[in-house]
Protein backbone atom coordinates (compact mmCIF):
# COMPACT_ATOMS: atom_id res chain seq x y z
CA UNK A 1 0.00 0.00 0.00
CA UNK A 2 1.20 3.70 -0.79
CA UNK A 3 1.87 5.56 2.02
CA UNK A 4 -0.29 8.27 0.50
CA UNK A 5 -3.17 6.30 0.57
CA UNK A 6 -3.18 5.67 3.94
CA UNK A 7 -6.50 6.42 5.62
CA UNK A 8 -5.18 7.58 9.08
CA UNK A 9 -4.16 10.89 8.14
CA UNK A 10 -6.92 11.57 5.61
CA UNK A 11 -9.19 11.06 8.30
CA UNK A 12 -7.74 14.29 9.81
CA UNK A 13 -7.28 15.76 6.87
CA UNK A 14 -10.59 15.93 4.89
CA UNK A 15 -12.64 17.48 7.92
CA UNK A 16 -10.07 20.56 7.96
CA UNK A 17 -9.97 20.60 4.37
CA UNK A 18 -13.82 21.04 3.72
CA UNK A 19 -14.28 22.76 6.88
CA UNK A 20 -11.73 25.79 5.26
CA UNK A 21 -13.79 25.21 2.37
CA UNK A 22 -16.74 25.39 3.19
CA UNK A 23 -16.20 28.75 5.15
CA UNK A 24 -15.51 30.15 1.75
CA UNK A 25 -17.91 28.70 -0.41
CA UNK A 26 -20.92 29.45 1.95
CA UNK A 27 -23.76 27.50 3.66
CA UNK A 28 -25.50 26.01 0.19
CA UNK A 29 -22.16 24.48 -1.73
CA UNK A 30 -20.61 23.87 1.78
CA UNK A 31 -23.23 22.12 3.32
CA UNK A 32 -22.93 19.82 -0.45
CA UNK A 33 -19.24 19.22 -0.23
CA UNK A 34 -19.79 18.50 3.51
CA UNK A 35 -22.15 15.28 2.75
CA UNK A 36 -20.02 13.92 -0.16
CA UNK A 37 -16.75 14.52 2.21
CA UNK A 38 -18.75 12.75 5.22
CA UNK A 39 -19.23 9.53 2.64
CA UNK A 40 -15.66 9.39 2.36
CA UNK A 41 -14.67 9.81 5.14
CA UNK A 42 -17.44 6.68 6.45
CA UNK A 43 -15.48 4.88 4.35
CA UNK A 44 -11.89 5.72 5.21
CA UNK A 45 -12.92 4.81 8.72
CA UNK A 46 -14.00 1.43 7.78
CA UNK A 47 -11.21 1.08 5.40
CA UNK A 48 -9.19 1.73 8.08
CA UNK A 49 -10.93 -0.28 10.39
CA UNK A 50 -10.62 -3.70 8.11
CA UNK A 51 -7.03 -3.09 7.96
CA UNK A 52 -6.76 -3.44 11.83
CA UNK A 53 -8.64 -6.21 12.09
CA UNK A 54 -6.65 -7.72 9.46
CA UNK A 55 -3.24 -6.79 10.37
CA UNK A 56 -3.71 -5.64 14.21
CA UNK A 57 -2.72 -1.97 15.42
CA UNK A 58 -0.71 0.07 13.99
CA UNK A 59 1.36 3.57 14.36
CA UNK A 60 2.02 6.14 11.42
CA UNK A 61 4.46 8.82 11.35
CA UNK A 62 2.86 11.95 10.13
CA UNK A 63 5.21 13.49 7.57
CA UNK A 64 7.58 10.12 7.70
CA UNK A 65 9.38 12.13 10.23
CA UNK A 66 8.96 9.40 13.64
CA UNK A 67 8.16 10.01 16.99
CA UNK A 68 11.02 12.42 19.12
CA UNK A 69 10.65 14.67 16.13
CA UNK A 70 7.67 14.79 14.67
CA UNK A 71 4.37 13.38 15.87
CA UNK A 72 2.75 10.15 15.94
CA UNK A 73 -0.50 8.69 15.30
CA UNK A 74 -1.92 5.78 16.66
CA UNK A 75 -4.89 3.33 15.34
CA UNK A 76 -5.77 0.54 17.67
CA UNK A 77 -9.55 -1.30 17.78
CA UNK A 78 -10.62 1.33 20.68
CA UNK A 79 -10.02 4.67 18.58
CA UNK A 80 -11.05 2.58 15.04
CA UNK A 81 -14.33 2.17 17.46
CA UNK A 82 -14.56 5.55 18.33
CA UNK A 83 -13.82 6.72 14.47
CA UNK A 84 -16.43 4.55 13.08
CA UNK A 85 -18.64 6.09 15.56
CA UNK A 86 -17.59 9.79 14.51
CA UNK A 87 -18.52 9.22 11.00
CA UNK A 88 -21.55 7.18 11.83
CA UNK A 89 -23.07 9.87 13.74
CA UNK A 90 -21.97 12.84 11.86
CA UNK A 91 -23.08 11.56 8.52
CA UNK A 92 -26.89 11.50 8.92
CA UNK A 93 -26.53 14.79 11.37
CA UNK A 94 -24.92 16.35 8.31
CA UNK A 95 -28.32 15.37 5.68
CA UNK A 96 -30.27 16.56 8.89
CA UNK A 97 -28.54 19.78 9.19
CA UNK A 98 -29.06 20.97 5.94
CA UNK A 99 -32.63 20.50 6.06
CA UNK A 100 -32.97 21.86 9.01
CA UNK A 101 -30.52 24.68 8.18
CA UNK A 102 -33.10 25.45 5.18
CA UNK A 103 -35.89 26.03 7.67
CA UNK A 104 -34.11 28.24 10.88
CA UNK A 105 -31.21 30.08 9.36
CA UNK A 106 -29.68 31.08 12.50
CA UNK A 107 -26.17 30.23 12.54
CA UNK A 108 -26.23 28.76 9.71
CA UNK A 109 -23.40 30.41 8.49
CA UNK A 110 -20.65 29.11 10.44
CA UNK A 111 -21.90 26.17 11.01
CA UNK A 112 -20.14 23.76 8.70
CA UNK A 113 -16.41 25.60 8.73
CA UNK A 114 -17.08 25.05 12.61
CA UNK A 115 -18.44 21.45 12.26
CA UNK A 116 -15.53 20.72 10.04
CA UNK A 117 -12.83 21.58 12.29
CA UNK A 118 -14.54 19.75 15.16
CA UNK A 119 -14.71 16.80 13.46
CA UNK A 120 -11.05 17.22 12.46
CA UNK A 121 -10.68 17.61 15.78
CA UNK A 122 -12.28 14.72 17.33
CA UNK A 123 -10.94 12.31 14.43
CA UNK A 124 -6.82 13.66 15.74
CA UNK A 125 -7.77 13.03 18.69
CA UNK A 126 -8.72 9.03 18.77
CA UNK A 127 -5.75 8.37 17.25
CA UNK A 128 -3.05 10.35 19.15
CA UNK A 129 -0.06 8.72 20.56
CA UNK A 130 1.15 11.58 22.71
CA UNK A 131 -0.12 13.00 26.04
CA UNK A 132 0.65 16.51 24.29
CA UNK A 133 -0.64 16.31 20.90
CA UNK A 134 -3.76 15.08 22.99
CA UNK A 135 -4.04 18.11 25.04
CA UNK A 136 -3.49 20.06 21.73
CA UNK A 137 -6.38 18.26 20.50
CA UNK A 138 -8.66 18.68 23.29
CA UNK A 139 -8.56 22.33 23.21
CA UNK A 140 -9.38 22.44 19.69
CA UNK A 141 -12.14 20.20 20.20
CA UNK A 142 -13.17 22.35 23.13
CA UNK A 143 -12.68 25.63 21.46
CA UNK A 144 -14.99 24.99 18.35
CA UNK A 145 -17.38 22.82 20.87
CA UNK A 146 -17.89 26.42 22.42
CA UNK A 147 -18.04 28.30 18.78
CA UNK A 148 -20.86 25.81 17.92
CA UNK A 149 -22.71 26.19 21.02
CA UNK A 150 -23.05 30.65 20.20
CA UNK A 151 -23.08 30.48 16.34
CA UNK A 152 -27.07 31.46 16.85
CA UNK A 153 -26.62 34.30 18.96
CA UNK A 154 -28.94 35.84 21.76
CA UNK A 155 -28.24 36.23 25.58
CA UNK A 156 -28.51 32.55 26.73
CA UNK A 157 -26.74 31.02 24.36
CA UNK A 158 -23.62 32.91 24.57
CA UNK A 159 -24.18 32.57 28.21
CA UNK A 160 -24.15 29.22 27.95
CA UNK A 161 -21.37 29.05 25.54
CA UNK A 162 -18.74 31.37 27.77
CA UNK A 163 -19.84 29.05 31.12
CA UNK A 164 -18.91 25.91 28.72
CA UNK A 165 -15.43 28.06 27.59
CA UNK A 166 -13.90 28.71 31.61
CA UNK A 167 -15.29 24.75 32.49
CA UNK A 168 -13.56 23.37 29.36
CA UNK A 169 -10.19 25.67 29.90
CA UNK A 170 -9.57 24.67 33.19
CA UNK A 171 -10.52 20.97 32.47
CA UNK A 172 -7.48 21.46 29.71
CA UNK A 173 -5.71 23.43 32.52
CA UNK A 174 -5.43 20.71 34.73
CA UNK A 175 -4.58 18.31 32.36
CA UNK A 176 -1.70 20.05 31.18
CA UNK A 177 -0.49 20.62 34.32
CA UNK A 178 -0.07 16.70 34.90
CA UNK A 179 1.35 16.36 31.43
CA UNK A 180 3.88 18.88 32.88
CA UNK A 181 4.65 16.87 35.72
CA UNK A 182 4.89 13.89 33.81
CA UNK A 183 7.38 15.16 31.23
CA UNK A 184 9.48 16.26 34.42
CA UNK A 185 9.37 12.96 35.67
CA UNK A 186 10.05 10.76 32.71
CA UNK A 187 10.93 13.20 30.05
CA UNK A 188 9.05 11.88 27.51
CA UNK A 189 5.16 12.21 26.88
CA UNK A 190 4.58 9.19 24.43
CA UNK A 191 2.05 6.56 25.48
CA UNK A 192 4.15 3.89 24.27
CA UNK A 193 7.67 4.90 26.35
CA UNK A 194 5.26 6.12 29.03
CA UNK A 195 3.22 2.58 30.09
CA UNK A 196 6.27 0.23 30.78
CA UNK A 197 8.00 3.63 32.96
CA UNK A 198 4.32 4.10 35.04
CA UNK A 199 4.52 1.10 38.07
CA UNK A 200 3.15 1.09 41.07
CA UNK A 201 5.95 2.33 42.73
CA UNK A 202 6.02 5.42 40.74
CA UNK A 203 6.59 8.55 42.72
CA UNK A 204 4.25 10.64 44.17
CA UNK A 205 4.34 13.71 41.27
CA UNK A 206 3.05 10.61 38.73
CA UNK A 207 0.05 10.22 41.22
CA UNK A 208 -0.39 13.64 41.19
CA UNK A 209 -0.33 14.04 37.29
CA UNK A 210 -2.46 11.26 36.91
CA UNK A 211 -5.43 12.62 39.43
CA UNK A 212 -5.38 16.01 37.98
CA UNK A 213 -5.56 14.52 34.11
CA UNK A 214 -8.62 12.33 35.51
CA UNK A 215 -10.00 15.33 37.08
CA UNK A 216 -9.86 17.79 33.90
CA UNK A 217 -11.28 14.89 32.13
CA UNK A 218 -14.10 14.39 34.08
CA UNK A 219 -14.49 18.22 33.94
CA UNK A 220 -15.37 17.85 30.18
CA UNK A 221 -16.92 15.13 30.33
CA UNK A 222 -19.65 16.68 32.78
CA UNK A 223 -19.58 13.76 35.04
CA UNK A 224 -22.03 14.96 38.22
CA UNK A 225 -20.60 17.39 39.93
CA UNK A 226 -19.48 19.16 37.14
CA UNK A 227 -22.53 18.30 34.83
CA UNK A 228 -23.96 22.38 35.57
CA UNK A 229 -22.47 23.71 32.31
CA UNK A 230 -23.66 21.45 30.04
CA UNK A 231 -27.52 21.53 29.91
CA UNK A 232 -27.80 25.23 28.95
CA UNK A 233 -24.66 24.68 26.45
CA UNK A 234 -27.06 21.43 24.90
CA UNK A 235 -30.54 22.49 25.59
CA UNK A 236 -29.47 25.97 23.95
CA UNK A 237 -27.74 25.43 21.03
CA UNK A 238 -29.50 24.81 17.50
CA UNK A 239 -30.62 20.97 17.21
CA UNK A 240 -27.78 19.80 14.74
CA UNK A 241 -25.29 20.92 17.28
CA UNK A 242 -26.67 20.00 20.11
CA UNK A 243 -26.88 16.05 18.83
CA UNK A 244 -23.08 16.56 17.60
CA UNK A 245 -22.34 17.74 21.26
CA UNK A 246 -24.21 15.24 23.23
CA UNK A 247 -23.25 12.34 21.01
CA UNK A 248 -19.54 12.78 20.38
CA UNK A 249 -17.72 15.86 22.03
CA UNK A 250 -18.45 14.22 25.47
CA UNK A 251 -17.37 10.92 24.39
CA UNK A 252 -13.80 12.23 23.21
CA UNK A 253 -12.68 13.17 26.75
CA UNK A 254 -14.58 9.61 27.90
CA UNK A 255 -12.55 8.17 25.67
CA UNK A 256 -9.58 9.53 27.39
CA UNK A 257 -10.23 8.50 30.55
CA UNK A 258 -10.60 5.07 29.49
CA UNK A 259 -7.36 5.21 27.82
CA UNK A 260 -5.65 6.71 30.55
CA UNK A 261 -7.04 4.66 33.38
CA UNK A 262 -6.83 0.89 31.85
CA UNK A 263 -3.66 1.61 29.66
CA UNK A 264 -1.32 4.17 31.44
CA UNK A 265 -2.23 4.66 34.98
CA UNK A 266 -2.92 1.55 35.28
CA UNK A 267 -0.48 0.39 37.92
CA UNK A 268 -1.92 3.39 39.79
CA UNK A 269 -5.58 2.60 40.06
CA UNK A 270 -7.08 1.45 43.22
CA UNK A 271 -10.42 -0.07 44.06
CA UNK A 272 -11.38 2.93 46.53
CA UNK A 273 -11.18 5.93 43.44
CA UNK A 274 -12.72 3.61 41.16
CA UNK A 275 -15.64 3.01 43.24
CA UNK A 276 -15.78 6.80 43.78
CA UNK A 277 -16.04 7.64 40.17
CA UNK A 278 -18.81 4.43 39.85
CA UNK A 279 -20.23 6.94 42.70
CA UNK A 280 -20.39 9.55 41.29
CA UNK A 281 -21.60 7.70 38.26
CA UNK A 282 -24.23 6.63 40.15
CA UNK A 283 -25.40 10.17 41.28
CA UNK A 284 -24.87 11.20 37.63
CA UNK A 285 -27.96 8.59 36.87
CA UNK A 286 -29.87 8.93 38.93
CA UNK A 287 -29.81 12.98 39.56
CA UNK A 288 -30.16 13.68 35.61
CA UNK A 289 -32.54 11.54 34.92
CA UNK A 290 -35.22 13.06 38.15
CA UNK A 291 -34.10 16.41 36.84
CA UNK A 292 -34.44 15.50 33.31
CA UNK A 293 -38.32 14.15 34.43
CA UNK A 294 -39.05 18.34 36.11
CA UNK A 295 -37.80 20.22 33.16
CA UNK A 296 -40.27 21.90 31.10
CA UNK A 297 -38.71 22.67 27.72
CA UNK A 298 -38.08 19.25 25.33
CA UNK A 299 -34.37 20.18 24.47
CA UNK A 300 -33.55 21.15 28.38
CA UNK A 301 -35.18 17.26 29.22
CA UNK A 302 -33.10 15.53 26.54
CA UNK A 303 -29.61 17.74 28.10
CA UNK A 304 -30.55 16.34 31.37
CA UNK A 305 -30.53 12.90 29.59
CA UNK A 306 -27.15 13.29 28.75
CA UNK A 307 -26.33 13.78 32.12
CA UNK A 308 -27.91 10.46 33.53
CA UNK A 309 -26.38 8.88 30.73
CA UNK A 310 -22.84 9.93 31.03
CA UNK A 311 -23.31 8.00 34.53
CA UNK A 312 -23.30 4.96 33.05
CA UNK A 313 -20.31 5.56 31.18
CA UNK A 314 -18.56 5.54 34.36
CA UNK A 315 -19.83 2.63 35.87
CA UNK A 316 -17.20 1.20 33.67
CA UNK A 317 -14.07 1.45 35.97
CA UNK A 318 -15.22 0.10 39.20
CA UNK A 319 -16.19 -2.94 37.38
CA UNK A 320 -13.07 -3.07 35.29
CA UNK A 321 -10.86 -2.49 38.22
CA UNK A 322 -8.48 -5.27 39.99
CA UNK A 323 -11.90 -7.80 39.60
CA UNK A 324 -11.14 -10.95 36.92
CA UNK A 325 -10.22 -10.13 33.73
CA UNK A 326 -13.53 -11.90 32.52
CA UNK A 327 -15.97 -8.98 34.22
CA UNK A 328 -13.55 -6.31 33.18
CA UNK A 329 -13.49 -7.70 29.49
CA UNK A 330 -17.33 -7.20 29.72
CA UNK A 331 -17.34 -3.97 31.50
CA UNK A 332 -14.99 -2.42 28.98
CA UNK A 333 -17.12 -3.97 26.24
CA UNK A 334 -20.44 -2.40 28.49
CA UNK A 335 -18.57 0.79 28.28
CA UNK A 336 -17.86 0.98 24.96
CA UNK A 337 -21.04 -0.28 23.73
CA UNK A 338 -23.10 2.80 25.95
CA UNK A 339 -21.07 5.03 24.46
CA UNK A 340 -22.21 4.23 21.24
CA UNK A 341 -25.73 3.03 21.56
CA UNK A 342 -25.68 6.89 23.41
CA UNK A 343 -24.26 8.60 20.65
CA UNK A 344 -26.36 7.01 18.10
CA UNK A 345 -29.53 7.16 20.34
CA UNK A 346 -28.98 10.82 21.61
CA UNK A 347 -28.17 11.95 18.01
CA UNK A 348 -31.36 10.62 17.02
CA UNK A 349 -33.40 12.35 20.06
CA UNK A 350 -31.95 16.18 19.98
CA UNK A 351 -32.53 15.47 16.02
CA UNK A 352 -35.86 14.55 16.83
CA UNK A 353 -36.71 17.25 19.21
CA UNK A 354 -35.38 19.65 17.05
CA UNK A 355 -37.69 18.64 14.15
CA UNK A 356 -40.80 19.22 16.99
CA UNK A 357 -39.20 22.32 17.69
CA UNK A 358 -39.72 23.28 14.30
CA UNK A 359 -42.87 21.79 13.60
CA UNK A 360 -44.83 23.46 16.63
CA UNK A 361 -42.88 26.67 16.50
CA UNK A 362 -41.81 26.40 20.28
CA UNK A 363 -39.53 24.60 22.87
CA UNK A 364 -42.23 23.45 25.33
CA UNK A 365 -43.28 20.09 26.06
CA UNK A 366 -46.68 21.01 27.19
CA UNK A 367 -47.88 21.71 24.08
CA UNK A 368 -46.91 19.58 22.28
CA UNK A 369 -49.96 17.71 21.11
CA UNK A 370 -50.49 16.98 18.20
CA UNK A 371 -46.95 15.71 16.93
CA UNK A 372 -48.18 12.31 17.21
CA UNK A 373 -50.69 12.78 14.35
CA UNK A 374 -49.03 15.04 12.13
CA UNK A 375 -45.01 13.82 12.48
CA UNK A 376 -45.53 10.08 12.91
CA UNK A 377 -42.24 9.17 11.84
CA UNK A 378 -40.53 11.71 14.36
CA UNK A 379 -42.48 10.92 17.41
CA UNK A 380 -41.59 7.22 16.48
CA UNK A 381 -37.86 8.38 16.37
CA UNK A 382 -38.09 9.96 19.34
CA UNK A 383 -39.53 6.67 20.92
CA UNK A 384 -36.78 4.22 19.50
CA UNK A 385 -33.62 6.30 20.42
CA UNK A 386 -35.68 6.34 24.18
CA UNK A 387 -35.97 2.48 24.21
CA UNK A 388 -32.09 2.28 23.19
CA UNK A 389 -31.70 5.32 26.01
CA UNK A 390 -34.04 2.69 28.39
CA UNK A 391 -32.17 -0.19 27.86
CA UNK A 392 -35.04 -2.71 26.66
CA UNK A 393 -34.09 -5.01 24.01
CA UNK A 394 -32.94 -5.57 21.17
CA UNK A 395 -31.07 -2.21 21.03
CA UNK A 396 -27.51 -1.16 21.42
CA UNK A 397 -28.30 0.37 24.76
CA UNK A 398 -29.82 -3.43 25.93
CA UNK A 399 -26.42 -4.72 25.11
CA UNK A 400 -24.52 -2.08 26.99
CA UNK A 401 -26.41 -2.42 30.34
CA UNK A 402 -26.78 -6.31 29.65
CA UNK A 403 -22.67 -6.45 29.34
CA UNK A 404 -22.52 -4.41 32.48
CA UNK A 405 -25.05 -6.24 34.56
CA UNK A 406 -23.25 -9.27 33.72
CA UNK A 407 -19.63 -7.61 35.50
CA UNK A 408 -21.04 -6.26 37.94
CA UNK A 409 -22.62 -10.00 39.05
CA UNK A 410 -19.33 -11.62 37.88
CA UNK A 411 -17.70 -9.06 40.53
CA UNK A 412 -20.05 -8.97 42.75
CA UNK A 413 -20.60 -5.92 42.98
CA UNK A 414 -24.65 -5.95 43.35
CA UNK A 415 -24.75 -2.51 44.01
CA UNK A 416 -24.53 -1.22 40.49
CA UNK A 417 -26.87 -3.78 39.49
CA UNK A 418 -29.71 -1.55 41.95
CA UNK A 419 -28.48 1.99 40.51
CA UNK A 420 -29.05 0.45 36.56
CA UNK A 421 -32.28 -0.82 37.10
CA UNK A 422 -34.06 2.48 39.25
CA UNK A 423 -32.03 4.58 36.16
CA UNK A 424 -33.85 2.65 33.50
CA UNK A 425 -37.19 3.18 35.05
CA UNK A 426 -36.82 6.87 35.64
CA UNK A 427 -35.34 7.06 31.47
CA UNK A 428 -38.65 5.61 30.78
CA UNK A 429 -40.69 7.44 32.99
CA UNK A 430 -39.03 10.99 31.53
CA UNK A 431 -39.46 9.48 27.57
CA UNK A 432 -43.22 8.34 28.05
CA UNK A 433 -43.49 11.64 29.62
CA UNK A 434 -42.70 13.72 25.78
CA UNK A 435 -44.79 10.77 24.03
CA UNK A 436 -47.70 11.34 26.47
CA UNK A 437 -47.71 14.73 25.60
CA UNK A 438 -47.01 14.55 21.48
CA UNK A 439 -50.18 12.03 21.50
CA UNK A 440 -52.83 14.36 22.75
CA UNK A 441 -54.64 16.13 20.12
CA UNK A 442 -53.68 19.29 18.76
CA UNK A 443 -54.18 22.53 21.80
CA UNK A 444 -56.47 25.30 20.93
CA UNK A 445 -54.37 27.70 19.29
CA UNK A 446 -51.19 25.95 18.71
CA UNK A 447 -50.54 24.66 14.94
CA UNK A 448 -48.34 22.11 14.30
CA UNK A 449 -46.34 22.32 10.58
CA UNK A 450 -45.29 19.72 8.59
CA UNK A 451 -41.39 19.58 8.31
CA UNK A 452 -39.12 18.79 5.22
CA UNK A 453 -38.87 15.07 4.90
CA UNK A 454 -35.42 14.99 5.15
CA UNK A 455 -35.29 15.72 8.68
CA UNK A 456 -37.78 13.24 9.61
CA UNK A 457 -35.77 10.23 7.55
CA UNK A 458 -32.20 11.21 8.34
CA UNK A 459 -33.11 11.35 12.62
CA UNK A 460 -35.03 7.74 11.70
CA UNK A 461 -31.61 6.34 10.66
CA UNK A 462 -29.87 7.51 13.76
CA UNK A 463 -32.36 5.81 15.61
CA UNK A 464 -32.73 2.34 13.51
CA UNK A 465 -28.61 2.43 13.59
CA UNK A 466 -28.68 2.37 17.85
CA UNK A 467 -31.43 -0.49 17.22
CA UNK A 468 -29.42 -2.13 15.36
CA UNK A 469 -26.21 -1.84 17.18
CA UNK A 470 -27.92 -4.47 19.75
CA UNK A 471 -28.24 -6.97 16.88
CA UNK A 472 -25.08 -6.73 14.72
CA UNK A 473 -22.74 -5.27 17.52
CA UNK A 474 -21.06 -8.11 17.61
CA UNK A 475 -17.87 -7.52 15.17
CA UNK A 476 -17.50 -4.09 16.60
CA UNK A 477 -16.45 -5.84 20.22
CA UNK A 478 -14.18 -8.16 17.97
CA UNK A 479 -12.41 -4.46 16.67
CA UNK A 480 -12.35 -3.29 20.18
CA UNK A 481 -10.45 -6.38 21.23
CA UNK A 482 -7.55 -5.19 18.52
CA UNK A 483 -4.52 -4.42 20.47
CA UNK A 484 -5.55 -4.59 23.81
CA UNK A 485 -3.40 -7.26 25.62
CA UNK A 486 -5.26 -9.28 26.24
CA UNK B 1 17.11 23.70 45.31
CA UNK B 2 18.45 23.60 41.59
CA UNK B 3 17.03 26.21 39.19
CA UNK B 4 14.99 24.25 37.03
CA UNK B 5 12.77 23.50 40.28
CA UNK B 6 12.42 27.05 41.29
CA UNK B 7 11.07 27.79 38.51
CA UNK B 8 8.74 24.65 38.55
CA UNK B 9 7.72 25.75 42.27
CA UNK B 10 7.29 29.41 40.77
CA UNK B 11 5.01 27.67 38.33
CA UNK B 12 2.58 26.07 40.49
CA UNK B 13 2.34 29.02 42.83
CA UNK B 14 0.94 30.99 39.90
CA UNK B 15 -1.08 28.09 38.98
CA UNK B 16 -2.61 28.34 42.17
CA UNK B 17 -3.27 31.94 41.74
CA UNK B 18 -5.23 31.35 38.30
CA UNK B 19 -7.29 28.46 39.67
CA UNK B 20 -8.49 30.79 42.06
CA UNK B 21 -9.02 33.71 40.24
CA UNK B 22 -11.09 31.33 37.97
CA UNK B 23 -13.25 30.04 40.05
CA UNK B 24 -13.78 33.39 42.96
CA UNK B 25 -13.53 36.51 40.56
CA UNK B 26 -16.85 37.45 39.19
CA UNK B 27 -15.61 39.83 36.66
CA UNK B 28 -15.08 38.27 33.10
CA UNK B 29 -12.38 39.97 32.47
CA UNK B 30 -10.59 38.66 35.43
CA UNK B 31 -11.24 35.31 34.99
CA UNK B 32 -9.09 35.25 31.11
CA UNK B 33 -6.64 36.64 32.90
CA UNK B 34 -6.63 34.34 35.39
CA UNK B 35 -7.06 31.66 32.79
CA UNK B 36 -3.68 32.97 31.64
CA UNK B 37 -1.74 33.28 34.78
CA UNK B 38 -2.61 29.66 35.18
CA UNK B 39 -1.49 28.62 31.70
CA UNK B 40 1.60 30.51 32.40
CA UNK B 41 1.73 28.25 35.42
CA UNK B 42 1.31 25.00 33.82
CA UNK B 43 4.10 26.25 30.92
CA UNK B 44 6.87 27.21 33.79
CA UNK B 45 6.14 23.28 35.56
CA UNK B 46 6.65 22.34 32.00
CA UNK B 47 9.96 24.62 31.45
CA UNK B 48 11.17 23.71 34.85
CA UNK B 49 10.83 20.53 35.37
CA UNK B 50 11.79 19.87 31.55
CA UNK B 51 15.64 21.04 32.45
CA UNK B 52 17.86 18.15 33.06
CA UNK B 53 21.06 18.47 34.80
CA UNK B 54 21.85 21.95 33.75
CA UNK B 55 21.04 21.64 29.97
CA UNK B 56 17.97 22.82 28.15
CA UNK B 57 15.68 20.47 26.65
CA UNK B 58 14.33 21.81 23.61
CA UNK B 59 11.50 19.34 23.72
CA UNK B 60 9.41 21.44 26.54
CA UNK B 61 10.34 24.63 24.82
CA UNK B 62 8.28 23.43 21.45
CA UNK B 63 5.80 21.93 23.71
CA UNK B 64 5.13 25.74 25.41
CA UNK B 65 5.10 27.40 22.16
CA UNK B 66 2.46 25.43 20.96
CA UNK B 67 0.34 26.11 24.41
CA UNK B 68 0.83 29.87 23.80
CA UNK B 69 -0.57 29.30 20.44
CA UNK B 70 -3.42 27.79 22.20
CA UNK B 71 -3.71 29.87 24.82
CA UNK B 72 -3.62 33.01 22.51
CA UNK B 73 -7.09 31.40 20.68
CA UNK B 74 -8.73 30.61 23.84
CA UNK B 75 -8.45 33.89 25.08
CA UNK B 76 -9.50 35.68 21.56
CA UNK B 77 -12.49 33.23 21.74
CA UNK B 78 -13.13 34.13 25.28
CA UNK B 79 -12.98 37.98 24.85
CA UNK B 80 -15.14 37.72 21.59
CA UNK B 81 -17.95 36.12 23.54
CA UNK B 82 -17.62 38.04 26.90
CA UNK B 83 -17.75 41.43 24.42
CA UNK B 84 -20.99 39.91 22.77
CA UNK B 85 -22.80 39.10 26.63
CA UNK B 86 -21.37 43.07 27.27
CA UNK B 87 -23.41 44.21 24.34
CA UNK B 88 -26.42 42.10 25.21
CA UNK B 89 -26.67 42.64 28.56
CA UNK B 90 -24.61 45.41 29.60
CA UNK B 91 -22.75 43.74 32.41
CA UNK B 92 -19.41 41.96 32.23
CA UNK B 93 -19.85 39.22 34.39
CA UNK B 94 -22.01 35.78 34.30
CA UNK B 95 -25.48 35.50 35.72
CA UNK B 96 -25.11 34.21 39.20
CA UNK B 97 -27.77 31.55 39.09
CA UNK B 98 -26.15 28.34 37.37
CA UNK B 99 -28.56 28.21 35.01
CA UNK B 100 -30.25 25.30 36.60
CA UNK B 101 -33.52 23.97 34.89
CA UNK B 102 -35.93 26.57 37.06
CA UNK B 103 -34.22 29.67 36.55
CA UNK B 104 -33.47 29.17 32.55
CA UNK B 105 -36.95 29.22 31.77
CA UNK B 106 -37.26 32.76 32.21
Amino acid sequence: MTDWLDPLPWLIVLPLVWGTLAFVLGPGRGARLAIVALVLQMLLALQLAAQLVDAGARAYAVGGWGAPLGIDLYADGLAAVMLLLTQAVALPLAVYARGYFAATTKGRDLFWPITGLMLAALNALFVSADLFNIYVTLELLGLAAVGLVAIAGGTAPVTAALRYLLATLLGSGAYLLGVALIYGTYGSVSLEVLAPLITDEAPFAVTLAAALMLLGLMLKTALFPFHFWLPPAHGGAPAPVSALLSALVIKASFYLVVRLWLDLFEPLTTVDAAQLIGALGAAAIIWGSLLALTQTRLKMLVAYSTVAQIGYLFLLFPLATLTLPAAADSALQGGVMQALAHGLAKAAMFAAAGSMIVATGRDDINRLGGVGARLPLTLFTFGMAGVTLMGLPPSGGFSAKWLLLQAALESGQWWWVAVMVVGGLLTAAYVFKVLRRAFLPVAEGDSVTPVPRVLEFSAFALALASILLGVFGAPLMDLLAVGRGA
Amino acid sequence: MSVGLLYALAGAALFAIGLAGLLALPHLLRKILAFNILGSGAFLILVGLGQRDGSVDPVPQAMVLTGIVVAIAATALALALARQLLERTGRMQLPEDRADAETDDA
